[in-house]
């Protein structure tokens, strides 16, 4: 039988100013009907490129050699109106980020019915009802009035289940799905994934999934081909490439993504309390009319945490969940609405603005974004000067090119880099640089502010290693936020979950993992992926249903305490159900 | 850890690619805009050798050959006039010369006011956009009020009240130039001022005024240069729209503006008195234009 799609000997080449890049070499592989096979490899690894190239979708300066062949016929070098009869109709594409790909100022049911009446000719009336049957199959409640709303009013999640929703209501034969769920919170993939996975067992469709996470990989995939630098370096069934990896790479791309069985780091003897943070409050205003009544956004909404000497407190979260605003609060970069913050018993309230700036030499804070978070006019050296000569104004410019290239040293990287500029390091480097900034005044607290979560899985984990050390060599605390809960889970001895600003469960590390309490801790734990194909095919997962609330709901808090729905201003209590593991009241 | 064992020399230290370098390199490699630089580079070089260049000076007044042609026109003339080889103006002065002083006049207004402009504009559209806000509502609003003043108003009431100078006309172009400047500067702060690295600063401890002069001035310099090469030319315009009016520069001293309205006057009788300075200055804007088009390119290869 002729497979659906057979790719041979695929090359593509960017001509750009600085040379020409070779993003895809001599890449081969076949999709049979209804399979999914998974592509796995890093940023920059040509696996995005591979498929875009494949369907004429490249851009105007790269070149396409090869072959492509679709059900055995021919379609690398086809007209664009061949390809377009292909694409969108028998072929289609789901895209990381579904803002950007979905028409902002089209109805998202027109832009459903749209793919429907180009490519199968169906009438406008009959198209309505389909694309109405397809957004419940993609579980949108309340289609009919989804249907008249714009993309910007739909969440994360919503968009792209309309993608899918766009991608299937054509009976594709493939679906290729590029990073699907990268951009969405853990809870919302594990429920994306479902959809693709009853995708792919109800309508036969054959799916190519793109991802850099092997855990994605795992669950879904029948077959698996890794590449790195534009070649595929492994290829092969799932199991095999998961349970017995042949390439050095794939060993080491496994080996790099934190374990569920990992311990967590060992309770060393934590020192006197640091920090004291007490019914913390940030609110926004939020307006979202010209005559509308200003709302308050409650984003920190009373949360208390003491973190002592030498600890790791991991704060961990959905997007939206306050955790870099509850850092910002603390550091003082967001103003409080309410509550204390107290530093070594000092309340940071009373502070001036001055003496506010003497003391940042004692908590500095690591970015998410490496790459955003340095100036792009700035070599990195003296980047990573800055907050000394803020700091430490006397010092002569020797030193403080010694404590630079010292500071640079400890991070790992070449102090003879001083002079480079941020768009000539990798991400990777980048984030040490970072840390290098954030280290060079010898801070007695580091908050990381989803500081790995932009990186590959193998830089990933050598950050990790690098905030461990650094954290041994100096007795640092940190407070580690983070989306992805087996990132935090290497880091921290207590860990803390927001929800809506709100802590509802925070618990030391060991227990917390092992024994959650809360049904949202243990929905989020269950969304968690595993490389590991058995384990993900056999999980009977706790979905959460539908979105988050909105934070402006006054009712969002009592989200799982339904019970006292009646009194829409009560906040969960927070008890102490053993020693030092305490869980918000639920229902 | 990489060479921790060995301090490495100074000499030793890689040097990086600063975006500035890769904006150059661009730049150069930019065949109108480089056409520009080098035909402004000689306009400008013209300007300041003038008295070398001409054995008359700029106002040296000779009654025997008045608006005479130079001796290669190749149209009938009433009268030549060998040596000049611009030929003359309506009082026998010597018009090469005289359009080197014009170029001198004019490019110095057009450089002064921009820079004037450049620097009220870059620091107060900064300051207002970064500290955001009252004080950003304020002093826009402030800008506001005197962009709703009528220029050509504004500039007669000035030479009225200071009497004609030169040096007013620097004034008077520059104070309404700044306001467009502090306009973009505040709209580039407000961007940048979401960066983290904006962020990071604070957290190191640097004050409001070091992040702006730091990190919001360096990073907004790249739209502002654009707009400063679409500026000057502007400028020169405008000094010459003023001296047509005759409002801006006075006798014996001139301008292209000056130039230009003399020679239209006598467009008929004597065409070379309004083609050269009219050349000139054609040919100066256009050097800008292209080099603005150029540096915005270099500066910005994503919005091509």
């Amino acid at each position: 039988m002729t497979p659906l799609l057979e790719i041979t000997n695929l090359n593509v080449r960017f001509d750009t100013a600085d040379g020409t890049v070779e993003a895809v070499k001599n890449a081969s592989l076949v999709i049979r009907e209804s399979e999914c096979l998974g592509v796995v490899g890093e940023s920059g690894s040509g696996k995005s490129q591979l498929f875009l190239a494949a369907f004429g979708l490249v851009a105007a300066n790269g070149k396409v050699s090869g072959s492509v062949r679709y059900r055995g016929e021919e379609i690398l070098g086809a007209s664009p109106k061949q390809l377009n009869g292909l694409r969108g109709g028998a072929v289609t594409m789901i895209f990381q980020d579904p803002l950007t790909s979905l028409t902002p100022h089209m109805r998202v049911g027109d832009q459903i019915i749209e793919a429907l009446t180009i490519h199968r000719r169906v009438p406008r009336a009959e198209a309505r009802g389909q694309a109405r049957a397809i957004l419940d199959y993609v579980r949108i409640p309340e289609s009919a009035r989804r249907m008249r709303q714009y993309p910007h009013e739909l969440s994360g999640g919503m968009r792209q289940r309309v993608m899918i929703a766009m991608a299937t209501i054509t009976g594709p034969d493939l679906i290729i799905a590029d990073e699907p769920t990268t951009a969405l919170d853990v809870t919302v993939q594990a429920q994306i994934l479902e959809i693709l996975r009853a995708l792919k067992t109800d309508r036969k469709t054959a799916i190519a999934m793109i991802s850099h996470d092997m855990g994605v990989i795992a669950g879904l995939a029948d077959r698996v081909q890794v590449m790195r630098d534009g070649e595929i370096v492994e290829s092969g069934t799932a199991d095999d490439v998961f349970y017995a990896p042949k390439d050095s790479y794939t060993r080491m791309l496994l080996a790099a993504i934190p374990k569920a069985s990992e311990p967590p780091p060992p309770v060393t003897a934590v020192g006197a309390p640091l920090l004291t943070v007490d019914d913390l409050k940030v609110t926004f205003p939020v307006k979202s009319g010209l005559f509308a009544k200003t709302q308050k956004l409650r984003a920190v909404d009373g949360v208390s945490f003491v973190l002592h000497q030498g600890e790791t407190l991991g704060v961990v979260g959905e997007s939206g969940c306050g955790k870099s605003t509850l850092a910002r609060a603390v550091l003082k970069l967001a103003p409080q609405t309410g509550g204390r913050v107290v530093w070594l018993g000092r309340d940071l309230d009373a502070a001036t603005q001055s003496d506010l700036r003497a003391l940042r030499e004692d908590f500095q804070i690591v970015f998410q974004d490496p790459l955003a978070s340095l100036d792009p006019r700035m070599p990195v050296g003296q980047s990573i000067a800055e907050p000394l000569k803020a700091l430490e104004p006397g010092l002569s410019r020797e030193s403080v090119r010694e404590k630079v290239r010292s500071s640079m040293a400890r991070v790992g990287l070449d102090p003879s880099w001083i002079n480079r500029y941020p768009h000539e390091l990798s991400g990777g480097q980048n984030q040490r640089v970072g840390l290098a900034r954030a280290m060079i005044v010898g801070p007695k607290m580091l908050v990381c502010d989803e500081a790995v979560s932009a990186l590959d899985v193998t830089i990933q984990a050598q950050i990790v290693e690098l905030i461990r050390t650094l954290q041994a060599e100096t007795g640092l605390s940190l407070i580690f936020i983070s989306h992805d809960l087996s990132v935090v889970r290497r880091l921290s001895h207590r860990v803390m979950v927001l929800y809506l600003g709100r802590v509802v469960e925070l618990a030391p590390a060991a227990a917390l993992y092992g024994d959650p309490r809360h049904p949202y801790t243990r929905a989020l734990l269950s969304a968690v992926l595993t490389p590991d194909p058995r384990v993900e095919r056999a999980k009977k997962r706790e979905l959460l249903t539908g979105d988050l609330p909105s934070p402006l709901d006054p009712k969002a808090q009592l989200t799982f305490l339904k019970s006292r729905l009646n009194t829409p201003d009560y906040r969960p209590r927070l008890d102490e159900v053993t020693p030092g593991h305490f869980v918000a009241e639920h229902d | 850890m990489i060479a921790t064992g060995q301090t490495l020399k100074s000499s030793e230290e890689i040097m990086g690619r600063s975006l500035w370098a890769d904006a150059r390199h661009r730049l150069l490699k930019n065949r109108a805009a480089v056409a520009g630089m080098i035909i402004l580079g000689l306009v400008a070089l013209l300007a300041v050798l003038a008295p070398l260049l001409s054995p008359f000076a700029y106002d040296e007044v000779n009654y025997d050959i008045i608006a005479c042609a130079p001796s290669w026109w190749p149209v009938e003339a009433a009268c030549r006039a060998p040596g000049h080889i611009f030929g003359t103006d309506a009082v026998g002065r010597d018009l090469f010369v005289r359009v080197l002083f014009g170029a001198r006049v004019s490019l110095a207004v057009g450089l002064v006011a921009t820079l004037v402009s450049l620097l009220i504009g870059v620091l107060y559209g900064a300051t207002a956009g970064y500290l955001g806000g009252r004080i950003d509502g304020l002093m826009m609003r402030i800008v506001d009020v005197l962009y709703s003043l009528p220029f050509i108003f504004f500039v007669i009431i000035l030479m009225v009240i200071f009497d004609r100078n030169f040096i007013l006309l620097f004034v008077a172009i520059g104070a309404v130039e700044w306001l467009t400047m502090a306009r973009i500067v505040r709209g580039q702060t407000l961007s940048i001022k979401q960066k983290e690295f904006i962020e990071a600063a604070r957290a190191g401890g640097v004050s409001p005024f070091g992040i702006i002069l730091r990190h919001v001035i360096p990073n907004v310099v790249g739209p502002v240069m654009v707009y400063v090469t679409l500026t000057v030319p502007g400028v020169i315009l405008t000094e010459s729209f003023l001296s047509f009016l005759g409002l801006g520069i006075q006798e014996p001293l001139t301008s292209w503006g000056v130039l230009i309205s003399d020679g239209a006057d006598q467009m008929e009788t004597a065409p070379w008195m309004l083609l050269f300075p009219a050349l000139f200055m054609a040919v100066t804007l256009f050097c800008f234009n292209f080099i603005g088009d150029g540096l915005r390119d270099a500066l910005d290869p994503k919005d091509r």
